[in-house]
């Protein structure tokens, strides 16, 4: 079981402060976020993708690569990569080089963002979401996995003879998850590729979350993947933790009353009653959490949304210590008991290579028009 | 697998916008939903009536506006609406058209919902000569969602209620008259319709290649 964050890299003042970070300090966080994450012994660190204020999250490969230069271990993600208005090709290149850089430290989950804007602004319509999810996802995944791709779509020039460089590193693609919140379209897919699928979570009640985890797991089994509770499934959640949890509901109020999203409309209590969001006590987000997989099976990824809503980042930063030194290994232990053998973990570089029979170096070298010879036949008959 | 067979009984969801209780939108709601009982009772239809009393909902529309999703006190008024087979939909009039909280609630019900759902409309207010905001304002509405709109809606203003009866007072009053023609005309185009049955997406999804070849 993976345990990690997640951001949206929002740039929203401290209501108890009335500060708003610039945009280089959220940045910068971000990498301390990150590093943070890594620190406490964390496996995922995630970022969103935005391209409008008031969020920082553009150019995410930028932001990973440079947390993957300064990191070890940590799986560098994206919650969500927007698989509809980013062309699928720089989609492929992108993350392909991010894997090499990072030694296949790399997943990612796509998603169709949710600013209507967007999609103009990159030359799309928002009434084609679906659509655009689907064929660009399609392309995607033959750009990472065919040398050469000849294409042609209803959304994008056509290609042909075209190769996405970098290959994947080893011959293996990074690891996909397809996040919805609400589409059973979105479900459907992630079964029909046998991709892991992400739900959100944090802004609805468990009962929906809950439905469209089925029908992944079903529809997952029907396109013989395995059976349904061998399916990969990631969720989202949302804490805030202090000792005492009446000291977590005060500190955290002020933020939740007017945080982005939700503010200004049910209190805390409705919801934390009606959304996975706990604030009180580390046990208190322990017996909550530890509680998900009675909804949804158990399950493989568990993000956290930590930094957000004006939290500045010395408080985040402490939220992440009490996450990964109080809360996480309780956790383990506990999605540990009773956990079938026959459940997997989620699929990294080094299992989806050990699945593929090995690495093995997938470079597509050039070939000379004349000639017709290669850079490293050229090089052999020197 | 054999289908079960199709309901012989009929849901009819009452919404009323009303804000003071008690309330004349309420009351002219009460009063559709009796004589729509009636209508179907003499073609041997049973009715399941829901009412859903929108101002109970008032925070939590708010709520589902700003946050996207449904209480479930919410939930369930949302469900018994577009579970059925025929809507009373009762509005007051305020400010040239249908109160906001009755906007609100149709705004976060799904788009498609009411499609082909026989909607019979009433509204409320002061004088009579707000009762053309059922023709301005609440039909296109209900049109938009593709709902069936029954000719005849009914406005009760409120000398409606004090108004004599004619002759002897044995005859119905106007109120009275509007009232039973709307309800005999819902109560016809249900019981003519097969029942309603919701679409589950969850279910039944949409196979992926069928998906793909979409485009």
């Amino acid at each position: 079981m993976q345990f990690g964050i997640f951001t949206v890299g929002d740039v929203t003042t401290d209501p108890t402060t009335g500060r708003t970070p610039t945009e280089h300090e959220r940045i910068k966080a971000t990498v301390a976020i990150a590093k943070k994450a890594e620190e406490v012994g964390l496996d995922v660190f995630a970022t969103g993708e935005h391209h409008n204020p008031p969020f920082i999250a553009s150019a995410p490969t930028t932001t990973l690569a440079y947390i993957g230069a300064q990191t070890e271990r940590i799986i560098l993600s994206t919650a969500t990569t927007l698989i509809t208005t980013t062309d699928p090709v720089l989609i492929a290149e992108n993350y392909a080089k991010l894997q090499h850089l990072t030694d296949g430290r790399v997943d990612l989950m796509m998603g169709r963002g949710n600013t209507g804007p967007v999609y103009p602004w990159f030359g799309k319509d928002i009434r084609d979401g679906i659509a655009l999810a689907v064929e660009n996802y399609a392309l995607l995944h033959r750009l990472w996995r065919e040398d050469v791709v000849d294409w042609q779509g209803r959304f994008r020039t056509p290609l042909q003879g075209f190769t996405s460089t970098p290959r994947p590193l080893d011959g293996v693609p990074p690891f996909v998850w397809h996040g919805s919140i609400r589409s059973p379209e979105i479900a459907e897919q992630a079964a029909y590729y046998g991709d892991g699928f992400f739900h959100n979570n944090i802004f609805w009640p468990m009962s929906h979350t809950k439905q469209m985890v089925q029908l992944y797991r079903r529809r997952f089994e029907h396109y013989g993947h395995g059976a349904a509770d061998t399916a990969i499934v990631g969720l989202g959640g949302q804490v805030f933790m202090r000792p005492n949890s009446q000291d977590a509901i005060r500190e955290f109020r002020p933020y939740f009353d007017v945080a982005p999203v939700y503010g200004h409309g049910p209190s805390l209590e409705e919801f934390m009653d009606q959304t996975p969001l706990t604030v009180g006590s580390p046990q208190q987000v322990i017996d909550r959490y530890a509680a998900m997989r009675h909804d949804v099976g158990d399950y493989q990824r568990q993000l956290f949304l930590m930094d957000h809503a004006g939290l500045p980042l010395d408080i985040v930063l402490e939220q992440i210590e009490i996450l990964g030194t109080e809360v996480v290994p309780v956790l383990r232990r506990e999605m540990a008991i009773g956990r079938p053998e026959h459940v997997p973990d989620a699929p990294t570089h080094a299992s989806l290579v050990a699945a593929a029979g090995g690495a093995r170096d997938t470079t597509v070298h050039a070939k000379d028009d004349v000639t017709g010879r290669t850079a490293e036949n050229a090089e052999a008959t020197r | 697998m054999t289908n079960p067979a199709p309901r012989t009984s009929r849901r009819i969801a009452v919404v009323s916008a009303g804000l003071r209780q008690p309330s004349s939108t309420r009351l002219l709601a009460d009063r559709l939903a009796d004589a729509v009982n009636r209508q179907f009772a003499l073609r041997d239809v049973d009715v399941d009536l829901r009412v859903v009393e929108l101002r109970e909902h008032a925070h939590d529309l708010t709520n589902h506006l700003l946050s996207g999703f449904p209480s479930e006190p919410l939930g369930r008024a949302i469900e018994a609406v577009t579970t059925a087979d025929g809507l009373i939909a009762v509005s007051p009039i305020f400010t040239a058209s249908y109160s906001g909280l009755f906007k609100t609630f149709f705004d976060v019900v799904e788009a498609d919902a009411l499609e082909g759902m026989p909607v019979l409309l009433g509204a409320t207010g002061g004088t009579e000569r707000h009762s053309l905001a059922l023709e301005h304002a609440m039909r296109p509405l209900f049109t938009y969602l593709h709902a069936i709109v029954l000719p005849t809606a009914v406005y009760a203003a409120t000398s409606d209620w004090g108004s004599e009866q004619d002759g002897d007072g044995s005859a119905p009053t106007g109120l009275t008259r509007r009232i039973e023609r709307g309800a005999r005309e819902l109560a016809e185009l249900v019981t003519a319709r097969d029942p309603r049955e919701a679409a589950d997406p969850f279910a039944v999804p949409t196979p992926f290649e069928q998906l793909l070849a979409e485009g």
